[in-house]
């Protein structure tokens, strides 16, 4: 996937479309981990469960939950969407630059599980449809019944003749969209991609890059590996306990996290928005008042939905509360911005039928 | 967009135009087109003093900073701050209304090491085709 693709626009363009019409994002290097029990029934769910922090015993088939694989440390192995295929089958979408060390991980760690596990990371092409009329670009693609599709639930249909195909009501923009599982050879990405592309041209559909993904994922305080989360920050810290199932039986990363739990968090991820003039961005470092350093900042960007420039940053607890100054180090000057509430933007639910 | 054959180009995508000791100094159309669209510009005051090669300014797209340096050494007159409102506006006329700064030349005469526009369209058709490689 390009930056930007010269054709839409740009970045802003692209960005703009998903918010208000519709874009479509190959995410085919995202990864696809299946696991299924092998015998007793039950032992997929118990291996997901050890190896996953979010509760899968909630999931009905055809729902998917976000979710983390956790070191022992309470750290991250990766961000993952775990979707319920069916009673003992489950399909683990993982990211692609950790795709090795995550399948490895999930080996090792279900070995005494009663389960297979299996990369189908080759044998699946992802689109992303993404934006409030992506299910109208959709609908004339599938029989699937979407309006009946609600967020975070997957079903299967005839889509573009291709049989079986999964569609699930998520995305990773914080609008309204789906991803769809295709076969991974190029010929069929492609014939999907174009008809997706033609069947959109009535609602301005754009083809959208990685950038226009990063901005939309950020104001939707969406964490990226290697930058909000990683295998040096923990789920507190990274504020993510309303997916994680610390009461609720055991998974890799509870003890510590239990642990971390009674002694208090070092740094808590927070929004800034810029007060000053300036662009904070990924890696730059939060000082306070004094100009000493606090923090760092995860990622930073102007924000085309809001037309302000924002971040998002690791800071200490006590410099967390919203409207507290911190300062952002910009090429050696110090700007500042303060903590807002997060995500910086949130898409308007649609008003319920009458 | 054409490059004004007047103008000289540096590697790093600036273009310079002298008018005895006055000259004026922006980005290429190439450099805005890598950068997409542009919201944040940053300008050194006037008088500051302008060092070949050092970096003087930076123009920020959506998705990156560019750091833009010198191609002669100088002292700014005047920086086009009206790209602090409208700071696309370097994307839509990098060789005109989109010029950063104006300088007093140093050294007017030594611009032996920058390219005519020949050359820098040269350079460029380069990096499209190691781009695309």
């Amino acid at each position: 996937m390009p930056v930007e693709y010269p054709s839409s626009g740009g970045l802003v363009a692209e960005h703009k479309a998903v918010r208000s019409g519709v874009g479509i994002f190959d995410v085919s290097h995202m990864g696809d981990i299946r696991i299924r029990t092998t015998k007793k029934p039950g032992g997929a769910l118990d291996a997901v469960q050890y190896l996953t922090m979010n509760d899968a015993s909630k999931l009905a088939i055809g729902q998917a939950q976000y979710s983390a694989m956790l070191y022992p440390e309470g750290t991250f192995v990766d961000d993952v969407i775990v979707h319920r295929l069916s009673e003992d089958d489950y399909l683990l979408v993982i990211n692609a630059g950790t795709r090795e060390k995550d399948i490895n991980w999930v080996r090792q760690t279900t070995v005494d599980f009663d389960c297979t596990v299996e990369d189908l990371s080759d044998n699946y092409t992802q689109l992303a449809i993404q934006g409030p009329r992506g299910v109208d670009v959709l609908r004339k693609l599938t029989d699937a019944n979407l309006d009946g599709l609600r967020n975070y639930w997957f079903t299967h249909g005839t889509l573009c003749s291709l049989k079986n195909t999964l569609i699930a009501r998520t995305g990773y923009t914080g609008e309204d969209g789906f991803e769809i599982y295709i076969p991974a050879d190029v010929p069929t990405s492609e014939r999907i991609w174009n008809a997706v592309i033609e069947a959109g041209k009535e609602f301005g559909i754009l083809p959208c890059g990685l950038g226009a993904r990063n901005t939309l994922r950020l104001e939707s305080k969406m964490a990226l590996y290697e930058h909000e989360i990683s295998d040096k920050i923990n789920m507190w810290e990274a504020g993510l306990e309303r997916y994680c199932k610390m009461d609720e039986g055991e998974f890799v990363g509870r003890a510590a996290l239990e642990k971390a739990r009674g002694v208090g968090l070092q740094r808590i991820l927070v929004g800034l928005e810029m007060v000053e003039r300036g662009i904070a961005r990924d890696g730059y470092r939060c000082l306070n008042e004094n100009g000493e350093p606090i923090g760092v900042v995860t990622s930073g960007s102007p924000s085309p939905t809001l037309g302000k420039n924002i971040a998002l940053a690791y800071v200490p607890p006590a410099m967390s509360a919203l409207g507290t100054l911190v300062y952002v180090e910009i090429r050696s000057q110090k700007c500042k911005a303060q903590v807002v509430a997060t995500p910086f933007y949130k898409r308007l639910k649609k008003a319920s039928a009458k | 967009m054409s490059y004004p054959t007047q103008f000289r180009y540096t590697k790093e995508h600036e273009w310079i135009e002298a008018t005895g000791d006055l000259a004026t100094i922006g980005i290429t159309d190439y450099a805005q087109h890598e950068l997409g669209d542009v919201v944040f510009v940053e300008l050194p005051a006037a008088g500051t003093n302008l060092v070949t090669g050092k970096t003087f300014s930076s123009v920020e797209s959506v998705k990156a900073v560019s750091e833009i340096y010198a191609p002669a050494n100088g002292q700014v007159v005047e920086a086009n701050t009206a790209l602090q409102n409208k700071p696309e506006v370097i994307n839509s006329d990098p060789h005109g209304a989109g010029w950063l700064v104006k300088i007093k030349l140093s050294n007017p005469a030594d611009f032996s090491s920058l390219m005519d526009a020949a050359a820098y369209e040269a350079y460029i058709e380069e990096k499209k085709k190691e781009a695309s490689a």
